[in-house]
């Protein structure tokens, strides 16, 4: 199970070396090190403190070779290979100097190995055998490391038992070179010297984000899952990914039969390259927690207890119900929503039943309340819907844009390679109402932090646009050949305009005027500069208009198509790229084909035996108000919680309960679920094949570690429904639902499952014309042609800050918490963050007399709710701030209507709101925990039958 | 802490490597490096708390704890100890206990012809110590037996 290790990380060179290790001819690229080259070679060299993800640190002495024509004894992980070097790496010499070093080591070690639960897997024990450690000389007597130790324990997930440590520095440098968080250091000196979190703090109360890369690194037990702890090591692996945020990291799920013993980070993950968070790393635990509903279940009211059916007829009876419903008003009457958290192959059945067995376009998906700005702004402007370069490539960027996007705590494994790049010397501008980590991180700090108004992105991205286009930065040369002319020249002109100056947009955004001119110059003129942004982008009434102006700031200065430069849109769930390609929205087929366009149309019309509606369904919101209004009573929703998730949260709970037929299929009983009358069990992604798309269009396999506990995959549930309603789906396994995807879509034309069993994961578009994949777009030209720089007038929401509403109120995410929370909140993430909060600014604080702790009310247009404050100054004044994790918080209570005005995208980012001090729960609060009580009662009713 | 702080900060604003003199200067101006310093000393210098206290931790010369009313080095260093500074030493812990004074061991006063040698305080050198010179030296400090 374990994979090589290499000693040191991989050397790109465009020269090669040639040298001899233990008389084998091996060549390397130049600066590699002699112990990468000796592996290569196929020669191990022992070695304690070198692992192959952390730069080499020469501290352990067990891997010294003698080099021909030199004296002494190299550290071969710390000597970089030389043309005609003749390396020994065993001698007696060499030997007898090993062995010395392991005698020392072993001397203040635990011989505890039978019971330690490292054991059959320590690089110590390991080592000792290698070195061929027969006695101890020195004794155990006298003073040691192992006698008397406390374990910290704090962790939820991992121990520290400092009584196997060796010092070797392997976890504190993880921490400082893959997370960059820098929560561990080396107290003390000589003897004394032992690993210590923040200042001798707890690991729980030290700067430890529970990344788990510290853990990963230990050669020991000394930093130890406490799964393995508890279960013993692992008897086999799968290789899949993450079911979490957008990143799409690779992980090796460590079995035991079908019992998860720990998931651990895929060095070949091409995402994220053998790092993880805490939520991927630890918080899988919801998989099998006991509140996940295993059995199909149906009522025909909604105040009714559940019944557990057979699958059959849970089945037969939805079947019934929409197919009465359709008959009673008319076929638009009923529609479903995609799940983002799925995989392809499932998003492409549920948008097939639909569009076949439903017979209309009433399918969307998640990224309506997220990324359907992104849509529609690349694809004007770009051609395409995705971010345009690769993770690994922000390794060659200069200048580092975020906007709009706290990647440390919504996609943590390209938040730690982004702090990475700068610690190597890239620039960071953050653009953010808030102070992100990002923006004071440790060796890592932003350049310019943009600490604009909420709501106020366009102004300042066009502020932006005025200086490069005023001052002489622009790429002319770039868009001469790349873009459309007349289009850029008519934007050239609004940008110039006086009134997107940043000194008029100062009074706009609250930045002052040279901050944005120093920003934009290092942004144009600071070498290959990338754009990374997020829902703080396109969560607002202008979301597509200010995705629009990203794209304009990478055309003008030609930062799109290149290694190192791009449009990043970061994704906020595990697939809802995929969700999205595959056609999860009412008005396109998957890859982005208009249901308009008859030839399209035909393709599908044929290949699935239907005729096909030519006017674009329902998005979600319009579903809810047809709802409301009496002409939509159907829904299928398949692993998404709109009741918490989407905004207004009191429209969206009186819609649902105004519809005749909602079937539920998740993992839980969700918010949505208590108004649903059919619940069909779905399966986590630890129970099923498939795949899932990333932000970088990075197409991945999900592997099945353990059978669906309801013994159904979602894909499966989805056929059978089909069926049930009469239209046929037969697929046996997922390999086929992708190649018919394969067959109807271009950009797919090129993946098969036995691709992605040989390449690992492939990027879209896949298909003759790149057999391999794409990982960087618009190389030589856009995806839609020329480039289309579009005006980007700012315009300001309509949800403004008022005497009585004086304050804004903008949303974000947590680390260890993950969206709606129907997962993180089922794992002892909740031990680091347990409830949502409102972030205060101090003055905002005094001068409403509200404390640290104290519970605030917090009023919108839409309605109110109640949270606990933390007054802080990572806010500003006039700004405050939540998470949404919790259902019992409402925060989406307090959200409005408002929304993009092309995509319909929710304003999430921008409410206006007062706070009142308050002694007890809102009044939707109370509601919500009668209703929560009632609708468990009522499933306990089921479960005791 | 921070307004006390802030003076030293500034004097070391923007400067490469100012970590180890702005621990200098605080333990010159509070007698120790306080807990409650090291986070605004990581923040100022855009380190990390643990940085700032494995840093703390490596060079004893660092207190993380108020010192007593007096402090009394003692070379501890070879030729020292050649001229009898362990014996010194261990009746210097046995005179001073209890005593309001702090007692550290240092390595090298540059006073290797004429050991045992202590210092008092920041500047007061002293050379020959014995034990009898020793107390002498306490007791002129006001330490009570």
């Amino acid at each position: 199970m374990n994979e090589l290790d290499y000693g040191t990380p991989a050397v790109t060179s465009d020269r090669e070396v040639t040298l001899n290790i233990d008389g084998v001819a091996v060549t390397v690229p130049a600066g590699t090190s002699v112990m990468r080259a000796a592996v290569k070679a196929g020669v191990m060299i022992p070695k304690l403190c070198a692992t192959d993800s952390l730069a080499p640190f020469g501290s352990c002495r067990l891997c010294l070779v003698e080099v021909e024509g030199r004296r002494g004894y190299p550290s071969s992980c710390t000597t970089p290979v030389e043309a005609g070097m003749k390396v020994k790496t065993q001698t007696p010499k060499l030997a007898d100097l090993r062995r010395n070093v392991m005698e020392l080591y072993i001397s203040d070690h635990p011989l505890d190995c039978l019971t330690c639960a490292a054991n059959g897997n320590c690089e110590l024990q390991t080592m000792a055998g290698a070195v061929g450690l027969r006695e101890v000389r020195y004794g155990m007597a006298g003073a040691n490391h192992f006698t008397d130790v406390k374990k910290d324990e704090s962790n939820p997930y991992f121990t520290y038992d400092p009584a196997k440590c060796i010092v070797c520095n392997r976890c504190v440098r993880a921490c400082e070179e893959q997370q960059g968080t820098f929560a561990l250091t080396i107290s003390g000196r000589g003897f004394e010297s032992r690993v210590t979190a923040g200042q001798s703090d707890s690991f729980m109360e030290s700067d430890c984000v529970s990344c788990g890369a510290c853990v990963n690194a230990c050669p020991t037990a000394t930093l130890m899952e406490k799964s393995v702890i508890a279960k013993g090591q692992a008897e086999h692996d799968v290789t899949t990914t993450c079911a979490y945020c957008g990143v799409g990291c690779g992980f090796k799920a460590e079995m035991k039969g079908s019992e998860v013993v720990r998931m651990v980070p895929w060095k070949d993950g091409k995402a994220n390259e053998g790092h993880s968070c805490v939520k991927g790393r630890f918080a899988w635990g919801y998989a099998t927690h006991k509140d996940r509903i295993t059995k199909p279940m149906i009522r025909a009211k909604t105040s009714d207890p559940w019944r557990e059916v057979s699958w059959e007829e849970a089945f037969a009876h939805a079947a019934k119900e929409f197919r009465r419903i359709q008959d009673k008003y008319g076929k638009n009457s009923i529609g479903a929503l995609v799940s983002s958290r799925c995989t392809n192959e499932e998003d492409y059945l549920v948008q097939k039943l639909v569009r076949a067995a439903f017979g209309n376009n009433n399918v969307d998906t998640c990224a309506r309340v997220c990324h359907a700005p992104t849509g529609y702004g690349l694809g004007q402007t770009l051609g395409t819907s995705a971010g345009t370069q690769t993770f690994k490539s922000l390794e060659k960027a200069d200048v580092l844009l975020l906007i709009g996007i706290n990647p440390t705590e919504g996609h943590p494994v390209v938040g730690a390679r982004l702090k990475k790049r700068v610690r190597e010397g890239a620039k960071l501008i953050v653009i953010d109402p808030r102070e992100i980590d990002m923006v004071n991180a440790p060796h890592a700090r932003a350049t310019h932090h943009l600490k604009l108004r909420p709501g106020t992105n366009v102004a300042m991205l066009s502020a932006l646009a005025h200086v490069i286009v005023t001052e002489g930065l622009i790429n002319e040369q770039f868009i001469a050949e790349r873009c459309e002319t007349q289009a850029f020249a008519d934007w050239r002109e609004f940008a110039a305009r006086p009134a997107n100056s940043p000194e008029a947009m100062e009074a706009v955004t609250g930045v002052p005027a040279a901050e944005i001119r120093a920003a934009a110059r290092l942004y144009a003129t600071g070498g290959n500069a990338a754009i990374f942004y997020g829902l703080g982008v396109t969560e607002h009434s202008q979301g597509s208009t200010a995705v629009i102006a990203i794209a304009n700031l990478a055309m003008a200065t030609g930062n799109v198509g290149r290694e190192g430069v791009g449009v990043n849109p970061l994704r906020g769930q595990n697939n809802v790229q995929g969700s999205c390609d595959m056609g999860g929205f009412p008005d396109i087929f998957p890859g982005y084909r208009h249901v308009s366009d008859a030839a399209t149309r035909e393709l599908f019309e044929k290949a699935w035996g239907v005729s096909l509606q030519a006017e674009p369904g329902l998005r979600i919101p319009n579903m809810l108000e047809a709802a409301l209004d009496g002409g939509f009573k159907g829904l299928y929703c398949q692993g998404e919680d709109p009741a918490q998730s989407d905004p207004n949260t009191q429209h969206v709970q009186a819609a649902l309960a105004a519809m005749e037929c909602v079937v539920v299929q998740d993992l839980f009983l969700n918010e949505t679920a208590k108004y649903a009358h059919v619940f069909l069990p779905g399966a986590s992604f630890l129970e099923k094949d498939g795949t899932f798309t990333n932000a970088e269009r990075r197409i991945s396999r999900v592997r099945k570690a353990m059978p669906p506990l309801s013994g159904k995959a979602d894909w499966e549930t989805t056929m059978a429904l089909a069926n049930a309603l009469g239209y046929p789906m037969h697929y046996e396994h997922p390999s086929q639902i992708m190649d018919e995807i394969a067959r109807l879509t271009p950009t797919f034309a090129g993946v098969n499952y036995d691709k992605l069993e040989r390449m690992g994961s492939v990027q879209w578009p896949c298909n003759d014309k790149s057999p391999d994949g794409t990982p960087l777009m618009h190389v030589n030209g856009f995806v839609r042609g020329k480039g289309r720089f579009m005006n980007t007038q700012y315009v300001p929401t309509d949800e403004k800050v008022t005497p009585r509403f004086p304050l804004l109120l903008t949303t974000g995410r947590i680390l260890s918490q993950y969206n709606v929370g129907a997962q993180t909140r089922r794992t002892e993430n909740v031990q680091f963050y347990s409830e949502d909060v409102l972030e205060i600014h101090p003055h905002d604080a005094n001068e409403r007399g509200i404390k640290d702790g104290d519970w605030v009310g917090i009023q919108s247009r839409a309605g109110d709710t109640v949270l606990r404050a933390t007054v802080t100054e990572r806010v500003q004044p006039g700004v405050v701030y939540t998470t949404f994790h919790f259902p019992e918080s409402g925060a989406n209570v307090i959200t409005t209507d408002n929304s993009d005005w092309a995509t319909n995208c929710p304003e999430y980012k921008v409410t206006a709101v007062q706070l009142v001090q308050v002694d007890q729960p809102s009044e939707w609060q109370k509601r919500n925990v009668r209703e929560d009580r009632e609708q468990r009662r009522l499933l306990a009713v089921a479960a005791a039958k | 802490m921070n307004t006390k702080l802030q003076p030293i900060f500034d004097t070391h604003k923007g400067k490469d490597g100012a970590l180890l003199p702005i621990l200098h200067d605080i333990q010159h101006a509070l007698g120790y490096v306080p807990e409650e310093a090291v986070p605004l000393i990581a923040k100022q210098l855009n380190l990390s708390r643990a940085e700032v206290h494995g840093v703390i931790t490596y060079y004893h010369h660092f207190r993380q704890t108020p010192p007593g009313k007096h402090v009394v080095q003692l070379c501890c260093a070879e030729a020292c100890q050649a001229n009898g500074s362990e014996a010194l030493a261990a009746h210097a812990a046995k005179r001073l206990q209890g005593a309001d004074v702090t007692l550290e061991p240092v390595y090298c006063l540059g006073l290797c012809s004429i050991g045992p040698a202590v210092l008092i305080g920041e500047d007061e050198l002293h050379a020959h110590v014995t034990p009898q010179k020793f107390d002498a030296l306490m007791n002129g400090l006001g330490v009570k037996k």
